[in-house]
Order: C-alpha cells, then sequence, then structure tokens
C-alpha cells in the first residue's frame, strides 16, 4: 500500500470503518441500538410527532373514500395532480436504496456496507407511500384488483398495452422484491439478535424472524449465491421501474411527456432524489446513534458526489427536453417549452432550476462535500427540486395541451397537501420504527468490513 | 453404551479467526473426517469448499432461480397472449393482436420476480430453513457464533468419530473450547 502512496503521490484513502473496531465491538454498537438502549425523550417525541402526521393521512384517506377524488384540486383536463406527482416522487426516493444495495454490491463498493440495510428499508417505505397514491387516486380503491388479471365473472382482462397495467407489475414487483431482498440481508443479524437478546419476548421475536439462521458454511454458501443472485436481477428491475413509470407520461401525445429522453432522465432523477433522501435520514441518525464511526464522512463525501453526477444527467435531460422541442419544430412542443418559462407556473419550473441544477453545483467542492450541515440542507433543496420536478411536468402539460378550449389551472387543496405530508409522516415513522426494531446497519457485513480492513483489503475503490 | 453414543451429536471446537477455523477444517478433511461443518459469524472464503461443500451440488440455488425466472417470463407472456390474442381480443384499427413488444415489459417484471422469490425460498429450503431447533444450538459458547468466535463440528455419524479422539484431534488442532455436543432425543 505504501508502495501505491509513493507512485501516485497522493495519501492513503481514509478507512471506511473507524479504526479499532473489532467483531465484538461493531456489533455490541449496532445491536445494542435495538436491544438495551432505553427510549430517549427525542425518539418518543419524533414518534409521537410523526404518528399524529399518520392520523391525518388516515383523516384525509378516510374523508377521500366517503366523498370522492373530488375534494383533490384535480379536475378535467388536470386528472393528475398531486397524486401521480407524489406517487413518482415518493418511488424515485425508493431506487437509491436498490442501487446502494445492489448495484454497488455488484460493482463492490465497500462503502455500500455500512449504508445499505437502512437504504433499503427506506426503499421499501417509500415504495409503499408511493404505491397508496395510484391505488387512492383510482376513486374506487375497493375495486383495485380489477387491475390484476383474474377470471373475473364479466370476462373482461387488463389492457397489456397500457403502460398504466404495465405500472403495476413493475411496482408490485419492486416491492416484492425489495422485501425479499431486505429481509435475506436481515437474516444473519435477526439470529445475532436472537443470540444477544435477553429478554424472553425479544428472544421469542427474533428466534422466530431468524428462522433458525446457524451460520454454517453450507448456509453461508447458498445464501451468498441467492445474495448475489439477487443482487443481479434487482440491478435490471430498478432501472426497468423508472423506466416503465416514466413510460406512463412519454407513450402519451400529450406535449412536453412524449419524448425519449424519458427512460434514462427518470432513472437519473430517481437516483439523485433517493441519495438526497438518504443524507436527509442518515445524517441525524449517525449523530443520534453515535454511528459516525461507521457512516463516516467519506461516505456522504460519496453520496454527495452521486449526487453531483446524476445531477448532472438529470441536468441534461432539461436542457435536451428544450433542445428537442425547439428542433422538432412542432408548434405544440415549441409552445410548450415558453410556457415553461413564462406560463402561470414558471415559478416552479426557476425554483426547479434553482434547487436541482444550480445548488448541486456546491457539490465540486470537496470543502462542501465534508461539511455535514451543508450537505443536510442541500439533500433537502434536491429533494424539493424533484418534487417540483414533477409537478412541472404533470401541471403543465396537462394544463396546456393542444387546444386553448382546453386548458385548465390547477391548485392543490387542502386535501392533497394533507395526504401528502401524511405519506411524509408515514415514512418518518416508519423509519423511527425501523431504527429501533431492527438493526439499522448490517452487522455481518460490518464485521466482514472489519475482517477485510485488518488484512490491508486489495478492494480500495 | 450405544444409547449414550446416540444423543451425542458432534464434537465442537472453538477459534477466534478464520483463519484458525479454515487451516483447522482443512487439516480435520485431510484427517479422513466427511462430517463436518464450521459456523462462523460472516461468510468466510473457501470455507464451504474446506467442507466438502462444492461442485454442482452446492450451485442448485442458482439452478432453481433459473428455473424460476423461465417459469415466471413464460408464465408472463403467455398470459398476455392468450389475454390479448385469444380469450379477450380487441380490434383496434387493424392492429395485430399479438403485439408483443407491448408485452415485453410485464414479461421482464414477471421474470424478475420469479426469479427472485425462487432464488429466496430455494435458499431457505436448501438450508432446511426455518429450523428452530438443532443440537449446535445446546452449546452455550455457541451464541457467540454470531458474534466474533469461530465453531468447527465434527459429526458423530461420521464413520471416524470417536468422541474422545476427536475431540483430542480438535484440541490437537489449537480450538480454545471443545465442547460435545448434545442432542435431545
Amino acid at each position: 500500500m505504501s508502495a501505491t502512496q509513493n507512485l501516485v503521490g497522493r495519501p492513503e484513502p481514509e478507512p471506511w470503518l473507524e479504526p479499532g473496531h473489532t467483531y465484538a465491538s461493531v456489533t455490541d454498537k449496532i445491536a445494542s441500538a435495538v436491544l438495551t438502549r432505553p427510549l430517549g425523550i427525542g425518539w418518543l417525541a419524533g414518534f409521537a410527532l410523526t404518528f399524529t402526521v399518520v392520523m391525518v393521512l388516515f383523516l384525509a384517506v378516510a374523508y377521500l373514500f366517503v366523498k370522492g377524488t373530488g375534494i383533490w384540486g384535480i379536475n378535467i383536463p388536470i386528472g393528475w395532480g398531486f397524486a401521480i406527482v407524489n406517487f413518482v416522487w415518493w418511488i424515485g426516493i425508493g431506487h437509491a436504496g436498490t442501487l446502494i444495495s445492489a448495484i454497488l454490491y455488484l460493482l463492490n463498493q465497500q462503502w455500500r456496507t455500512s449504508i445499505n440495510r437502512f437504504a433499503e428499508a427506506m426503499t421499501l417505505f417509500a415504495v409503499a407511500c408511493a404505491g397508496l397514491f395510484p391505488l387512492i387516486h383510482t376513486g374506487r380503491p375497493w375495486m383495485a384488483y380489477y387491475m390484476m388479471p383474474y377470471p373475473s365473472t364479466m370476462g373482461i382482462w387488463p389492457q397489456f398495452r397500457s403502460p398504466l397495467i404495465w405500472d403495476v407489475f413493475a411496482v408490485s414487483t419492486y416491492g416484492t422484491v425489495s422485501l425479499l431482498f431486505w429481509f435475506i440481508g436481515l437474516l444473519p443479524d435477526l439470529a445475532t439478535l436472537r443470540d444477544r437478546a435477553t429478554k424472553k419476548w425479544q428472544q421469542l421475536i427474533f428466534g422466530m424472524l431468524s428462522m433458525g439462521w446457524r451460520g454454517s458454511a453450507r448456509h453461508w454458501h447458498r445464501y451468498q449465491v441467492a445474495y448475489l443472485l439477487l443482487a443481479g436481477l434487482a440491478t435490471p428491475l430498478v432501472l426497468s421501474v423508472h423506466t416503465v413509470v416514466s413510460f406512463d407520461f412519454a407513450i402519451g401525445i400529450v406535449p412536453g411527456w412524449h419524448t425519449t429522453i424519458f427512460p434514462p432522465y427518470f432513472v437519473a432523477g430517481a437516483i439523485y432524489s433517493g441519495f438526497a433522501m438518504v443524507l436527509t435520514l442518515a445524517i441525524p441518525m449517525r449523530a443520534a446513534y453515535g454511528m459516525e464511526g461507521f457512516i463516516t464522512r467519506r461516505h456522504l463525501d460519496q453520496m454527495a458526489k452521486v449526487m453531483l453526477a446524476t445531477g448532472l444527467i438529470v441536468a441534461y435531460g432539461y436542457f435536451i427536453e428544450f433542445f428537442m422541442a425547439f428542433y422538432s419544430g412542432n408548434k405544440f412542443d415549441v409552445f410548450l417549452a415558453n410556457q415553461r418559462l413564462h406560463g402561470p407556473y414558471a415559478p416552479f419550473y426557476f425554483a426547479l432550476i434553482l434547487c436541482n441544477i444550480l445548488t448541486p453545483q456546491l457539490l465540486w467542492f470537496r470543502s462542501v462535500r465534508r461539511n455535514i450541515p451543508a450537505l443536510f440542507v442541500i439533500s433537502l433543496v434536491i429533494n424539493t427540486g424533484m418534487w417540483l420536478e414533477r409537478f412541472v411536468i404533470v401541471v403543465i402539460s396537462l394544463t396546456r395541451d393542444f387546444m386553448p378550449s382546453a386548458w385548465g389551472r390547477y391548485s392543490a387543496t387542502v386535501w392533497d397537501y394533507a395526504t401528502f405530508a401524511g405519506t411524509l409522516g408515514l415514512f418518518t415513522m416508519l423509519i423511527f420504527l425501523f431504527v429501533r426494531g431492527l438493526p439499522a446497519i448490517a452487522i455481518s457485513e460490518m464485521r466482514e468490513l472489519v475482517h477485510q480492513e485488518s488484512h490491508g483489503s486489495e478492494a480500495h475503490s | 453404551m450405544s444409547e449414550q453414543r446416540s444423543r451425542i451429536f458432534g464434537v465442537m471446537g472453538e477459534f477466534s479467526t478464520p483463519e484458525a477455523l479454515l487451516a483447522a477444517t482443512k487439516k480435520a478433511r485431510d484427517a479422513g473426517y466427511k462430517h463436518i461443518e464450521a459456523y462462523t459469524p460472516f461468510p468466510v472464503e473457501g470455507l464451504s469448499d474446506a467442507v466438502g461443500f462444492r461442485g454442482f451440488r452446492s450451485n442448485w440455488v442458482a439452478v432453481f432461480t433459473l428455473i424460476g425466472g423461465l417459469g415466471g417470463g413464460l408464465t408472463g407472456f403467455g398470459l398476455q397472449y392468450w389475454v390479448a390474442a385469444i380469450t379477450y381480443p380487441m380490434n383496434i384499427g387493424g392492429r395485430p393482436l399479438n403485439s408483443w413488444p407491448a408485452f415485453i415489459p410485464v414479461t421482464f417484471e414477471l421474470t424478475v420476480l420469479g426469479a427472485s422469490i425462487f432464488a429466496v425460498v430455494s435458499m431457505l429450503a436448501l438450508n432446511k430453513l426455518p429450523q428452530p431447533y438443532h443440537p449446535v444450538f445446546n452449546v452455550e459458547r455457541f451464541a457467540q457464533a454470531s458474534t466474533d468466535k469461530f465453531f468447527l463440528c465434527i459429526e458423530a455419524r461420521d464413520p471416524k468419530f470417536d468422541l474422545s479422539e476427536t475431540s483430542k484431534f480438535l484440541q490437537g488442532l489449537h480450538a480454545e473450547h471443545v465442547n460435545e455436543v448434545k442432542d435431545e432425543e
């Protein structure tokens, strides 16, 4: 290693793990957050607050079921309001979790180890929030099973040529595979918790969940085969999911939607917002649970670099949308591009440019990437920007399509905001439950990392 | 005597590092023991090979995953073809009923779904999980196997197994503790 240092002439990289950790110390630290740490006032207050917001969600959804989607701001021509904006936003957030757990695993990136578990949890919770929106947007959610192919007595079947049906399959597959991947990753850690639990009920619960895992060489062998295959399957899956989501728009002939740039630009945007959300969650969590030794500044720096790269792809997408509108000469596309800049929703568009293109340029500077409060603020700004992006795509196109007589305006009602805020509460509440109920960092993988770091790892990336 | 013997599942030696365990496992194989198993808190490279789990039979998870993927994909495409072209055909401007490019997304998703479910379920089933009871859990120190200790168990069903001989053999491999593993009848 010192030879490399001399040749390249730059200092050795910081380790991915605070030096001095042993197998037992990483296990203790992560397991104790679940098993022995008392419930602090901060956790209780946070849980109570988010639980209250979940009640707001229940209220908003219950009222929706009573009155119908008329309580929202949607009306023809704007049939897709907040529900679809929020759906795309949430599902995009989920994508970073799969990227971290699957793609970075295939690329042998060691820095994923300390963040993959809670990024996967974030994926699951985000997919749960996302899935809620199309369901309640149907207006008659008790008929949602109509979307599945089943031998109905009416003899009708879903239209498989429709991207909306592709969406049903993509999102439900994504949710299922994410859950399987997450559970497989948890299995050895649940066994660790079972063996360390001192209370009877903890032993029972973790004993059942761990399924009798005993870490034999044959177990691990099959486990690693299954994990690698799942990573390989989840990688094209995650790309396909947001591609299919973008097809919901791109297959339609509405100006501003009907472009081939949508799939790659949606996938990049998904990863961009997902990493922003990982940072938004990781920064408070590592401080609250003393995980700075596991989620180091170098991890945050690395995530900031991914955000910068995907942010630039997104910026390229915005540029190409404009370029293609004018290059095509299609008068509706040209008009829509002008509407983004000068129409009634222009402030949203400029806010989007500020949040998604200009602000992240700060991440070119190492001092910003290493400045934790600054990163936290930037991650919130990007999350906002990505929400605005979906708002701009959905609302501007629908309010300004082909004929002026079909133009309209959209503004959300208090119920739209209550539902959106409610899913934010649901997401945060699930995260609160997760950090106390399950190991938030993959313990067995951390032990492997201890092993690698202590043996002068060859895989420094 | 034979009755007492049937209650012994095996003998277990404890080690502190994966390297020590790997070396001991190889020596146990070289000494002619066939029914051995190693237990570790994280996957150790080369260990499954050392306990004799190698060759094609160690790859069944991959085979099942392939079967699941093919099954999912064929089901997905077959379902769509049957729905769109046979049982519920819709003539839209004279376009072909078997519009296969439009069926690719769902076919792909079901391929991934089938393969993933088969990967997970076959991993669990081949590992014989869930299995709440196993004799190795009777060893008190075995709780450390999920934290920082590494165990080698030579099982009683091995033809070469002899309680005192095998215990001595494990001690000779510098195991830090040697425990009998008892099975409840």
